[in-house]
């Protein structure tokens, strides 16, 4: 037999397959690392948001922290009332706290209109069920999504205790508000939730519905960093005594509430 | 080799069939790239036109990562120039119609791109 072996082949082709696969390797290796986050962006250790519940009552059926959400993040107003989509809105006290309702409850109390939204919970049970990763907890307490990532299955809504999550069950785009923000939309078979305006925080603002809180100059809605003792949520949350939806779950929510 | 004439004819057939559609393509002729509307006043994109013609896939799919995951919004390209990742603040801010420019290369090449099924085809921010 002339030229070369069997063995010889085989170890010469398997160099160069090596040598092949290095090329893009070393390509990626070059351009790893190009990222930072925006100057300004808000750091936090802990985000949370307190809501006074009387304070908010005082102004009767105000809602500007559900318009201001819902216009900026494209979130639509479906027809079919089970399609409907949102990320934070007021629902009956009864519903929200059945907890703190009693048979004697009179029932200017038990109708009263109570804000909420993801609860951005410590352990929250929906990025426990999700099987691709889709939704998960950030190093400082957001409860993010991914819409890229959802498969639609919606595990995550069974999962959460608190019904924070809404389903596209049709295109969302023909039944948006009004003029589109430059914000995505979602599409047909994907979760949507609140994000805790996590793409203001990247950018050094606060969440929508808190600046429109205190727009209107209630102050209803307080939102800060836990990691700051020196912030004012802090020292609500250390100073006053404050409630959580549903704390016998034991997914430690991050939305607290002066009752 | 055993009826060596019906197995090259075998496989020329066959190679023959798999490789049609290119012959008709061919055939027909106008298998042109479509003209691509470049935006007015801007030489380059955010990396030299060769990097993006072959990667820009590669560099969207790390922006949307690098956004939505990791939370970091500033790229710094390799002239030094930092630019917001995103798809409608930034790609529309020159290619401001993407009918004219990424929808209609796509198609030509047949290849779906299903970003604006969600993200903005027209940039309304200032």
């Amino acid at each position: 037999m002339t030229g070369i072996g069997r063995r010889r082949f085989l170890g010469l082709a398997g160099l160069g397959a090596a040598g092949a696969a290095a090329v893009p390797i070393a390509g990626a290796l070059a351009r790893a690392s190009r990222a930072e986050p925006a100057p300004g962006a808000a750091a936090g250790k802990r985000w949370a948001m307190v809501i006074d519940v009387q304070r908010c009552k005082d102004r009767g059926g105000c809602d500007v922290c559900v318009q201001a959400c819902h216009a900026a993040h494209n979130v639509p107003a479906m027809p079919e009332p089970r399609h409907e989509i949102k990320w934070v809105w007021k629902e009956r006290h009864e519903n929200v706290f059945p907890e703190h309702v009693t048979p004697y409850t009179p029932a200017a109390v038990r109708e009263r209109p109570t804000l909420v939204l993801c609860n951005h919970c410590d352990n929250p049970p929906c990025v426990r069920v999700c099987p691709t990763e889709a939704t998960w907890k950030r190093a400082d307490g957001i409860v993010m999504m991914d819409p890229h990532r959802c498969i639609g299955c919606r595990y995550c809504i069974t999962g959460c205790p608190y019904g924070s999550r809404s389903f596209n069950f049709e295109d969302p785009r023909p039944h948006l508000r009004g003029e589109p923000t430059d914000y995505p939309t979602r599409t047909r078979g994907v979760v949507e939730k609140c994000t805790f305006c996590s793409e203001r925080l990247a950018v050094g603002k606060r969440p929508l519905c808190v600046e429109a809180c205190e727009g209107i100059g209630c102050g209803a809605l307080v939102f800060g960093d836990l990691g700051d003792e020196g912030s004012a949520v802090s020292a609500l949350v250390r100073g006053r005594e404050l409630t959580r939806r549903k704390p016998e779950l034991g997914t430690s929510p991050h939305v607290f509430y002066v009752l | 080799m055993f009826d060596g004439g019906k197995v090259v004819l075998g496989l020329a057939a066959f190679l023959g069939l798999v490789t049609s559609p290119a012959w008709v393509r061919l055939g027909r002729g106008g298998g042109e790239p479509p003209a691509l509307e470049k935006p007015a006043g801007e030489k380059q994109c955010i990396e030299p036109t060769a990097f993006m013609r072959a990667r820009h896939m590669q560099l969207l799919d790390e922006w949307r990562d690098t956004v939505v995951r990791g939370g970091a919004r500033v790229y710094l390209a390799s002239d030094g120039k930092r630019h917001d990742m995103s798809l409608t603040g930034t790609c529309l801010r020159c290619h401001a119609d993407p009918e004219k420019f990424c929808i209609r290369c796509h198609a030509y090449a047949g290849v779906e791109a299903y970003c604006w099924d969600c993200h903005q085809k027209k940039r309304r921010a200032p």
